[in-house]
């Protein structure tokens, strides 16, 4: 029997889809799990895979057609199979034969057959995605939330389109891959995070700041840091390094905002709404500008790399951020953010949060200039860095006992393994 | 380290008990000059005497009244029954006696009595005869059940269960007597209440004991050359259950599938699938599911009788079900 292939919701917001090109022809012999098309989101150029094993009977979406999630893009099916007519787009959710396939379509009436029980008045009818009941496993559905994934956006493998683990982790190779195996590393103490409800005084300190200043309360700090030494330390491990790598100034910053991280956990952390998600592991999002627009690819557990691990991941993520290469997973799960503009040599800005974190660091250009060290005036290099902080999450002194840490590190770089 | 049969390791724990407590006896249909029905207690009258071997006569409920009885008196008697089947006769002393005597006595009579025999089905021996007590034997407080797979375990599962100041079931099976395995000589103790993984595995726990201990080591045999890597937890001791092994298991498989002799209503497995739904919730990615013997008394007919029992490719189609293979 012939089977659709759908246009898949490949990022975790994506809602349409261009096919790019198609990487089967008509008539190939398709295996489940094969790339049939390269797909844009609206994040990154993803692969569109098969679900069933067949031959490619028929290309329905043109290259370059922008198609909703759900449409119909192919038709897999026996060698020869006659395709009568273009099939009706379908759902996003496989119609199983044996489970209603969405809200919509399920009957209104109670069957005639079925007992005369009281009926509750269905709900009005509203768009599929706000009211598809979501199957999930129980196992499913504590990953998901862990990882926070929007199971409403994950094709399920399982009967009647239940969302069971192998379609978050791609584990086995002909299932449907929504958020593939890596969307959050599995944390090295075994425990990813802690949830802290909210207290009185946090819920009206939220509320009143979000009245106040929009629905994310900033407010900034700024610093401004003596480089002299961390530029130094810089110069010497390059030379030491010789053509095996490069450290940038950024890569020192990463890393020293990963450590002062670890130290000031009160800032690595998400706001829930009803209770404040604080992260045990560090993942620094790394703001990329791309032609278009700006992406945070992530390095997971950067308080844990090198600063050639960092400086290595940092490069390529941005490279293939600026070919539109990057998987949803890895710009997604951040758990605080750095903003560089100082190749542009900005002296200072302010970076907005990316919710639902609650904090990020907005750094400026390294230039000289003349301070006065110990009454004498001399020439310093020096950086100035500005936290934006989501008060409905850090305080003023919380935000600036971070900041004076990671301005520490970096004026003395050796605190770095304090 | 010697390979010797399931009878004989059993036979080995018995010899060694006695010798070891001259409470212990042994009471009960051919157990003596006949040297058992199925050959456990062979020797055991010429070493120990008639007064530590005791035949009886086929009257279940006597015989098992006057364990009860000895037991209360101070002595340590293991009560054999020629097949469970025959037991049945016997539960009222079972359950209302010996389960029971040391809670209604204020904890002034203690119980350290062990009932043994062969239970569940073997072959062509019918409905009357084809039966697996666990469940019924399980529920009951009071009681401690276990049902060894190997002669290894046999073997230590009764030593414990003499020892044991509590009432013990000791299932056995007429087609694991001939069973061979390793078996050390002397002190094996295994402890009552504790699982063994009989094989590693990390995509599905599969849960049994006594004779379905060899048809999940099939089916996982089966399932491997699918590339599925399944756990074989033999539970061993059915009463206390061994909770965390269970829960462990399926914390690192997230599915399991439960297999035994018995009918499925309020079976073992029932009970262990109470469990993993209550406590190993969120690990869950599929209902656990039963194979179980067919929900009928067992028909004398041969491939019927087939039909009727646990098999390892029902375990192996459970498996790949719960994995959402098919």
């Amino acid at each position: 029997m012939a089977t659709n292939v759908v246009m898949e919701a490949l990022s975790p917001t994506m809602e349409e889809g261009r096919l790019v090109k198609w990487s089967k022809a008509v008539g190939d012999a398709v295996k489940t799990g094969e790339t049939l098309a390269e797909v844009e989101t609206d994040k990154a150029v993803m692969e569109l895979v098969a679900r069933a094993d067949g031959q490619l009977l028929k290309q329905i979406v043109a290259e370059g057609a922008t198609v909703p999630v759900g449409a119909t893009v192919a038709v897999i099916g026996a060698p020869g199979e006659k395709v009568d007519s273009v099939p009706a787009p379908a759902p996003a959710q496989p119609a199983s034969p044996k489970a209603p396939a969405a809200v919509g379509t399920r009957p209104l009436a109670t069957p005639a057959t079925a007992p005369a029980a009281p009926v509750p008045a269905p709900a009005p009818v509203a768009p599929a995605d706000a009211t598809r009941v979501v199957r999930a496993s129980p196992l499913a559905k504590r990953l998901a939330k862990e990882r926070g994934v929007d199971l409403k956006l994950v094709q399920g493998s399982g009967p009647g389109g239940r969302v069971v683990m192998r379609d978050l982790e791609g584990a086995g190779a002909a299932v449907a891959v929504a958020v593939p195996r890596s969307a959050v590393p599995q944390p090295v103490g075994g425990v990813a995070y802690r949830d802290v409800p909210l207290t009185q005084i946090r819920k009206t300190i939220a509320k009143r700041l979000a009245a106040s200043l929009g629905p994310v309360p900033h407010f900034f700090l700024t610093t401004e840091v003596d480089m002299e030494r961390a530029a130094d330390a810089r110069a010497a491990l390059n030379q030491q390094l010789g053509d095996q790598g490069k450290i940038s100034v950024n890569d020192i910053l990463l890393k020293a905002t990963a450590l002062a991280l670890v130290k000031h956990g009160a800032c690595n952390a998400w706001w829930q709404e009803d209770h404040i998600r604080y992260w045990n592991d560090v993942h620094l999002g790394v703001a990329v500008a791309v032609e278009d627009g700006l992406i945070t690819p992530v390095i997971r557990n950067t308080d844990r790399k090198s600063l050639l691990e960092i400086s290595a991941e940092a490069r390529e993520l941005a490279g293939r951020a600026r070919e539109r290469r990057l998987k949803p997973e890895e710009y997604t799960g951040s758990t605080f953010s750095v903003s560089n503009l100082g190749m542009f040599e900005i002296d200072q800005f302010t970076g907005v949060i990316n919710p639902p974190e609650a904090g990020i660091l907005a750094v400026g250009t390294m230039a000289a200039k003349p301070v006065a060290v110990d009454g004498q005036v001399v020439v310093r290099r020096r950086l100035r860095m500005t936290m934006s902080c989501d008060h409905r999450v850090i305080d003023g002194a919380t935000g600036a006992a971070f900041l004076k840490t990671l301005k520490q590190m970096l004026e003395n770089p050796l605190a770095m393994l304090l | 380290m010697p390979t010797i049969t399931y009878r004989d390791a059993l036979n080995q724990a018995l010899r060694e008990e006695m010798q070891r407590d001259p409470n212990v006896l042994l009471m009960g249909e051919e157990v003596g000059l006949y040297q058992g029905a199925y050959k456990v207690s062979r020797g055991l009258l010429e070493e120990f005497g008639a007064k530590r071997i005791v035949d009886t006569p086929i009257a279940e409920l006597g015989f098992a009244g006057i364990g009860v009885g000895a037991a209360m008196g101070g002595l340590r008697p293991v009560v054999e029954f020629m097949t469970w089947n025959f037991a049945v006769l016997a539960l009222d002393q079972i359950v209302n006696a010996a389960a029971k005597m040391l809670y209604m006595s204020g904890g002034q009579i203690p119980m350290p009595i062990v009932f043994r025999g062969p239970n569940g089905a073997a072959l062509q021996l019918s409905s009357q005869h084809s039966q697996a007590w666990e469940s019924w034997l399980s529920h009951i407080p009071g009681l401690k059940v276990v049902a060894p797979a190997t002669p290894y375990d046999a073997k230590g599962l009764l030593k414990s269960a003499i020892r044991d100041n509590n009432p013990v079931i000791v299932l056995e099976g007429e087609m694991l007597y001939n069973n061979k395995g390793e078996v050390p000589e002397g002190e094996i103790l295994i402890p009552i209440g504790q699982a063994e993984v009989k094989r590693d595995g990390s995509h599905v726990t599969i849960i049994c004991h006594s004779k379905t201990v060899s048809i999940a080591l099939k089916a996982a045999d089966q399932l491997a050359s699918q590339d599925i890597a399944a756990e074989v937890l033999d539970l061993r001791t059915l009463r206390p259950l061994d909770d965390a092994a269970i829960l462990g298991s399926v914390a690192k498989t997230n599915r399991a599938v439960i297999v035994e002799e018995g009918w499925p209503q309020c079976g073992i497995g029932a009970q262990v699938v109470d469990l993993i739904q209550r406590e190993a919730f969120d690990q869950l990615d599929a209902p656990v599911l039963r194979v179980t013997q067919a929900d009928v008394p067992m028909p004398y007919n041969k491939q019927l009788e087939r039909l009727a029992k646990p098999s390892p490719e029902k375990v192996v189609a459970a498996a790949r079900r719960v994995l959402y293979l098919d």
